[in-house]
C-alpha cells in the first residue's frame, strides 16, 4: 500500500493537466486549478521525501510484478531530491506563467502541457526500467514540442522544426540501443541490468552500448559536441516555458547519465576518461558561446552548457566527493537557472529588447531586478557562501584527489569567465545611461517574486549546506555503492 | 533469418538517415518514419526470431516466443506514430508560415530576435 506513493508525483499532475484540458477556455478556474494542483504535488512529494528519509527507498512494482519482470519506479533519496526541486521550480512557474502569458496562449492548453512536462520529468527520475525512461523521455518531450511552438510565431517554427527532428533522432537511437542492450543482457530493469553486466564475457560490446546510450543523454543534456540544437531554440519561446526548459529538461540528461553510468557501465575507465574530456571541453566551449553574443536570452542559454560540463566532470570522477559535488550542482543549476530565465524574461520587457547593446541605466528604476539579478550572478559563478560555490568546491575538491589539474584549472577559470559573462549583462542593462523604451506594450510586467524566492532558495541552500550537506552525502554514498541500489530493487 | 533482418534494418536506417540530411522538409520526416521502422525492426530482431510460437506461456506449452520486445515495439510504434503526425502538422505550419520548405532558407540569424 505505502509503495504506491512513488507513484504520485507522476499521475497528481498527468490527471491534472487532462482535467485542465476539459476547461481550458475558463482563465480564471484554470489559473486556480493549476496552482493549487501543483502546490498539492509540491505538498506531497515533500511528504514523500520525509517518508524516503525515515524508511528508505519506496519500489513500486506495478500490478504486484515483482521485480525483473514487471514494471516498477523506485523513489531513492536521489530521485526524491530532484522530484521535490522540480516541483519547486514548477509551482513558482506556474505564479510567474500568468503574467507573461497572453491570455490567447493560456487558452491553447498552457497549463495541461506544462502539467503533461512535470509528470513526464518526473518520472524520469523516478522509473527503475530503462524502457520507461524512454517512455518518460518521450511524455516530456512531446510537451516541451506543444510548449516550444505555443504562440506560433514564424521563428518559433522555424526553430522548434529542428528541436523535434533531432529530438526524434535521439529517441530512435534510444530505442535502438535498448534492444541492443535487452539482446546482451535479456532485460530492461536498470538494476537487473546491473546485476547482470558483470557476468557478460564480450565487455567490448558493452562499453559500444555504453557510448550509445551516452550519446542519446548527451544530445539532451548538451553536453559538447551536442549541444548546438539548443541556443536557438531555447529563446524562441516564452520566457516561462525557456526557464522551464533551461531548468529541467537539460538536467533529466544528466540525471540519466548519473544514474546509468554509476549504475551500470562502470566496468571501463576509458568511458569516464572521456567524460573528463567533454566536460572540459564543455565548460571551454560554453563561456566562449556566453561570451560571443549580445542577446541577453543567448548568454544565458550558453550558460548551461559549462553548468552540465560541471556535472559530468562529477560523474566522470567516479568518486563519492565527485558524485556529491554533481548531485548538489544539479540541485543548484536547476534552481538558479530557472530564476535566471524568469528574471531574463522581465528584463528584456523592462528594455524593450533582448540586444545588449540597446539597454541601459535600468538600476535608477527597478533598483530590487537589479540587485536580484545582480545575487543570481554570484550564485551562478559560485561565489562563497551561496549554493555555487558550495558544488564547485566539492567538484574541484573530487578532481585534486584524482590529480586532474588540468581539468579543475579550467573549471575555475571558465567560473570566472562566466562571472564575466554575467557581469557584462549587469554592467551594459543596468548601468550607464537610461535608454529610450522603444515600445512599451500594455501587456502587464512578469512578476519579480517568483524569482525572487527561487534565488532566496538558493542562498539559503549555499549558506545553511550544513543542513542539506548529510542528505547529499547519503545520495552519493549510494551512487558509490552499487550493490545498494541493486538489492533494493531485487529484495535479495 | 536474423542476419537478414538486421540487413534490412540497416538499410533502413542508412535510407533514413539519407532523407534526415535533404533539404526539402518532406524528405527530412520521411527520413524520421524509416528510421524509425529500422528500429522496431531492429528491436523484433534482438528478441530472436522464432516463427509459428505464440508468446504465451502456459502449461504444456514448451515453445514460445518472447513477449517483452512485442511489447516494446508496440509501445514505440504508437509513439513514433503520435510524434510523426505532430512533426507532419508542424512541417505544414513552418511552410505556410515561412513560405519555403528548404531547410537552407529557414537558417535565420542571430539578430532577428
Amino acid at each position: 500500500m505505502i509503495s504506491n506513493l512513488a507513484v504520485l508525483p507522476i499521475v497528481i499532475p498527468l490527471l491534472s493537466g487532462i482535467i485542465a484540458a476539459f476547461f481550458h477556455k475558463k482563465i480564471i478556474l484554470v489559473r486556480f486549478f493549476s496552482k493549487f494542483m501543483i502546490i498539492f504535488n509540491l505538498l506531497a512529494s515533500v511528504w514523500i521525501g520525509f517518508y524516503i528519509m525515515e524508511n528508505g527507498s519506496v519500489i513500486l512494482e506495478t500490478g504486484d510484478w515483482k521485480a525483473p519482470y514487471g514494471i516498477i519506479l523506485v523513489a531513492d533519496q536521489l530521485s526524491i531530491i530532484l522530484v521535490i526541486t522540480t516541483n519547486v521550480i514548477a509551482s513558482l512557474a506556474v505564479f510567474y506563467a500568468r503574467s507573461v502569458l497572453s491570455e490567447r496562449k493560456e487558452h491553447y492548453y498552457f497549463y495541461t502541457f506544462f502539467f503533461l512536462l512535470i509528470s513526464g520529468v518526473s518520472g524520469a527520475f523516478l522509473t527503475g526500467d530503462l524502457f520507461n525512461l524512454f517512455v518518460f523521455y518521450e511524455v516530456f518531450l512531446m510537451a516541451s514540442y506543444a510548449l516550444i511552438v505555443l504562440g506560433g510565431e514564424k521563428i518559433q517554427l522555424r526553430e522548434s522544426f529542428k528541436y523535434v527532428i533531432l529530438n526524434l533522432f535521439s529517441s530512435m537511437l534510444f530505442v535502438t540501443t535498448v534492444a541492443f542492450l535487452y539482446s546482451v543482457v535479456g532485460t530492461v530493469n536498470l538494476a537487473q541490468i546491473a546485476e547482470r553486466v558483470q557476468d557478460v564475457e564480450q565487455k567490448g560490446i558493452l562499453t559500444t552500448i555504453g557510448i550509445l546510450l551516452f550519446f542519446v543523454f548527451a544530445s539532451k543534456a548538451a553536453i559538447f559536441p551536442l549541444y548546438y540544437w539548443m541556443p536557438k531554440s531555447y529563446i524562441v519561446p516564452n520566457p516561462v516555458v525557456s526557464a522551464l526548459f533551461g531548468a529541467l529538461l537539460t538536467k533529466v540528461g544528466i540525471y540519466s547519465i548519473l544514474r546509468v553510468f554509476s549504475l551500470i557501465f562502470v566496468h571501463e575507465p576509458m568511458v569516464q576518461q572521456l567524460f573528463l574530456w567533454l566536460a572540459g571541453l564543455s565548460m571551454i566551449f560554453g563561456v566562449i558561446g556566453a561570451l560571443s553574443t549580445y542577446n541577453v536570452k543567448l548568454i544565458i542559454v550558453y550558460n548551461i552548457i559549462p553548468a552540465v560540463g560541471f556535472m559530468l566532470m562529477g560523474i566522470g570522477l567516479l568518486s563519492e566527493t565527485g558524485y556529491a559535488g554533481a548531485v548538489y550542482y544539479l540541485v543548484h543549476d536547476m534552481i538558479i537557472k530557472a530564476a535566471l530565465f524568469m528574471l531574463i524574461g522581465l528584463i528584456v520587457y523592462r528594455a524593450g529588447t533582448s540586444d545588449l547593446r540597446k539597454m541601459g541605466g535600468l538600476l535608477h528604476r527597478y533598483p530590487l531586478l537589479g540587485w536580484t539579478f545582480f545575487i543570481s550572478s554570484l550564485v551562478l559563478a559560485g561565489i562563497p557562501p551561496f549554493s555555487g560555490f558550495i558544488g564547485k568546491l566539492l567538484l574541484l575538491q573530487a578532481g585534486f584527489e584524482k590529480d586532474q589539474i588540468m581539468l579543475v584549472l579550467i573549471g575555475l577559470g571558465s567560473s570566472l569567465l562566466i562571472l564575466l559573462s554575467m557581469i557584462r549583462i549587469f554592467i551594459h542593462a543596468f548601468w550607464g545611461e537610461e535608454q529610450e523604451v522603444a515600445a512599451v506594450s500594455n501587456k502587464p510586467a512578469p512578476s519579480l517574486a517568483p524569482s525572487v524566492i527561487l534565488v532566496l532558495i538558493s542562498v539559503i541552500l549555499g549558506a545553511g549546506a550544513e543542513w542539506f550537506y548529510p542528505f547529499v552525502e547519503d545520495v552519493s554514498n549510494m551512487l558509490a555503492d552499487r550493490d545498494m541500489y541493486i538489492n533494493s530493487v531485487l529484495k535479495e | 533469418m536474423e542476419i537478414l533482418m538486421s540487413i534490412l534494418a540497416g538499410i533502413l536506417f542508412a535510407t533514413g538517415l539519407y532523407n534526415l540530411m535533404q533539404k526539402q522538409i518532406l524528405r527530412i520526416v520521411i527520413g524520421t518514419g524509416l528510421i524509425s521502422h529500422g528500429a522496431h525492426l531492429f528491436i523484433l530482431t534482438m528478441g530472436k526470431l522464432k516463427r509459428g510460437a505464440p508468446p504465451i506461456l502456459d502449461e504444456g506449452v514448451g515453445n514460445y516466443v518472447d513477449p517483452l520486445p512485442q511489447a516494446l515495439i508496440l509501445t514505440s510504434i504508437v509513439i513514433s506514430f503520435g510524434v510523426t503526425s505532430f512533426l507532419l502538422a508542424l512541417s505544414y505550419r513552418t511552410y505556410v508560415l515561412n513560405k519555403t520548405d528548404n531547410m537552407e532558407m529557414l537558417r535565420g540569424n542571430e539578430n532577428d530576435q
